[in-house]
């Protein structure tokens, strides 16, 4: 029987050789079917990597926290360090909470300059926010509290302005503001409509609010770690209340700030590319369906054709299962051709347009190994009726058979 | 009636393990074909004992019924009544792909149309019907260049249909209806398309076939091909008119293959 399904299917690649136009434009409709959904699985998982990737730039298990209007022409109250303390202390679940200001300023070091953006952290913003020195160190207890001259810098501010290696203890000017460079933070993604998060330049919040923004409370957002295991509902109402109460703020007026929690900007995005997919999937669920129809055509007509093959075969002893192995084994075959096919122009389409999108190119070796069986389940549906056909012919009449 | 065929050899008889009997028996055989008014009685009631190493050609004008009666001897059809033995068997009460079974294990099939896969190398075809009994591929290779040297045409091996003449395609045909070793070999017109000098060699290698013991069927319209059979059957609408047993005795002296 090995033996069988061995020549079977040497015989079905040199029929499908023989009519190669033939068999390409019949498994066009698989080919399409397969190409599109896969592409379509790539890209999403792409954008999804990207949006997560993005939101992992803003921290996880983060709320992020800033005034909003509610009067176009009234500026909403700024928050405060003690609003952040409050948030810190009074709510169970919260790890911590840090404020930040930022600004634009022009950075000089060693007679060059770039405008970059300067902004006002701690040790906990850094926590929060996963950003990670890779070289020197971070803001201490120190820094913080007497409003240090003291600057961490982004990779890219070091690659417009400093020389490799002589980075570190450093005197820059900012702004100003001069400042001794004693950190680079870690190349990091860039984070949802923040511009390039390397190009930054941190300094102690303190420092920030006094010489660059004129105000040592306020800060323009703040960021609020929770600890995962609690309920990110209930700490966001906790968060929603407490803050209500401490803006004065009257039952039935809306909010005047906004909290974006970054778990749910990921679940949005994951939604949206779930809901393409299917989209995309439905239609090509639809191409697959037509280009089986194909495939079943034209086993009907390569039966037919074969008539006088089939009644030799069946004259000199073949079974019917093995006159409908034989067609079953071409259908998918030429399925099963398709679906490769379709996997490579996938892999081209996702490469090309995961290019374009500026998105990351992620293989799939599930969805890829998933579409393939399928062309080849494809194959037995729709040839299994030819290949019946086949092998209840009677073999005088296909001997008879022009 | 196979009293008077040639009596079948002691060493023959031994070899079967049993009495000797006919190969091929066929009693009150009819065939039908359709129903109602347009029904057609093609045979109507055949008897026809055939012993094993015989040479028969069956003749008979169009629509006398040889070409039914071949096609029920190949175990192809089954008689509407009457009664078909082969081997033993009752063939008549086999299922489809049982009568498959029987043609692969038994029977050699030659075409008038020679009915070769086409675009197939003259040794593929041979081997085909080793492939369907499930050898390997090394025995199936060996079996069919045998065969194919039985019929002079190993040289020809790598050879399509389209690329041998009509008288090289039908000895490919004879070389694929050899390779299984079967007991009888049935022939269908098999010279109606080749010219009188081919099918004189086609004929000569059938007998010479039949002479190592293989019993031939041959369905034929050509008196002269029909000479070469040690028995004719004569067909006329439907019904065996006559049969002449014992032809060629001179040439070949019933047995004397095995003597």
């Amino acid at each position: 029987m090995l033996g069988m399904i061995g020549a079977t299917f040497l015989l079905a690649l040199r029929e499908i050789r023989r009519h190669l136009l033939r068999s390409f434009l019949t498994t066009l409709g698989i080919i399409i079917g397969v190409a599109a959904v896969i592409t379509m699985v790539t890209l999403g998982r792409g954008l999804t990597a990207d949006v997560q990737e993005e939101v992992s730039g803003l921290g996880s298990d983060v709320f992020i926290v800033f005034p909003t209007r509610t009067d176009p022409n009234t500026a909403p109250p700024p928050f405060d360090d003690a609003d952040i303390r409050a948030v810190e202390n009074q709510i169970a679940g919260v790890v911590n909470a840090a404020g930040s200001v930022s600004t634009n300023a022009t950075a000089f070091h060693n007679g060059q300059d770039w405008s970059t953006s300067v902004e006002g952290a701690d040790t906990e913003f850094f926590e929060a926010q996963s950003i990670e020195i890779a070289e020197g160190r971070g803001f201490n207890e120190e820094d913080e509290a007497r409003g240090g001259s003291v600057c961490v810098i982004g990779p890219k501010v070091v690659e417009e302005i400093f020389v490799a290696d002589e980075v570190i203890g450093e005197n820059m000017r900012v702004g100003n503001v001069s400042c001794q460079v004693i950190g680079m933070i870690e190349e990091r993604s860039n984070s949802v409509g923040n511009g390039d998060a390397n190009d930054v330049v941190f300094m102690p919040l303190k420092t920030v609010q006094r010489r660059f923004i004129g105000n040592a409370d306020n800060v323009q957002f703040f960021v609020v770690k929770y600890d995962p295991t609690y309920s990110t509902a209930t700490i966001q109402q906790q968060l929603i209340d407490l803050l209500r109460e401490r803006r004065v703020i009257q039952e039935g007026e809306d909010n005047n700030f906004n909290i974006v929690d970054t778990a749910e900007i990921s679940d949005t995005v994951n939604n949206i590319t779930g809901t393409m997919t299917a989209v995309v999937t439905m239609i090509a669920a639809i191409s697959l369906l037509v280009g089986g129809i194909g495939i079943m055509n034209i086993m009907l007509v390569s039966v037919t054709e074969r008539t006088r093959e089939i009644g030799i075969r069946l004259a000199i002893g073949a079974l019917a299962r093995e006159v409908r192995l034989q067609f079953l084994t071409e259908a998918v075959v030429l399925c099963c051709f398709g679906g490769l096919l379709g996997i490579l122009l996938a892999l081209g389409l996702s490469i090309l347009l995961a290019g374009a999108a500026d998105l990351p190119f992620i293989f799939d070796p599930v969805v890829n190994g998933l579409s393939f069986v399928f062309s080849a389940i494809m194959g037995i549906v729709f040839g299994y009726y030819p290949a019946h056909r086949a092998s209840k012919l009677d073999p005088i009449d296909a001997l008879r058979h022009e | 009636m196979s009293t008077a065929s040639p009596p079948l050899t002691e060493a023959d008889a031994a070899r079967n393990g049993r009495a000797a009997e006919a190969l091929i028996e066929m009693e009150g055989i009819t065939k039908t074909f359709g129903q109602g008014a347009a029904a057609f009685q093609a045979l109507k009631g055949v008897d026809l004992s055939i012993d094993r190493g015989d040479f028969v050609a069956v003749m008979g004008p169009s629509g006398s019924g040889k070409s039914t009666t071949m096609n029920i001897l190949g175990c192809l059809d089954v008689p509407t009544t009457g009664r078909f033995r082969f081997r033993g068997v009752e063939v008549q009460d086999l299922a489809r792909d049982q009568r498959s079974l029987l043609r692969r294990r038994y029977l050699g099939f030659v075409f008038q149309g020679f009915n070769l896969l086409a675009r197939t190398s003259a040794l593929e075809n041979v081997e085909l019907p080793l492939l369907y009994r499930g050898e390997k591929k090394k025995q199936r290779r060996e079996a069919a260049e045998r065969s194919l040297d039985l019929v002079g045409l190993l040289p020809w091996a790598d050879h399509t249909p389209a690329e041998l003449s009509g008288g090289q395609q039908q000895r490919v045909a004879i070389a694929r209806a050899l390779v299984t070793d079967p007991d009888v070999l049935l022939a269908d017109e098999p010279t109606g398309n080749l010219d009188t000098e081919r099918s004189l060699e086609i004929m000569e290698l059938l007998t010479d076939l039949n002479k190592t013991g293989i019993t031939i069927l041959m369905v034929t319209h050509e008196e002269e091909m029909a000479q070469f059979a040690k028995t004719i059957v004569h067909f006329r609408d439907g019904l065996v008119e006559r049969i002449d047993r014992g032809l060629k005795s001179h040439v070949h002296a019933p047995g004397g293959e095995h003597a």
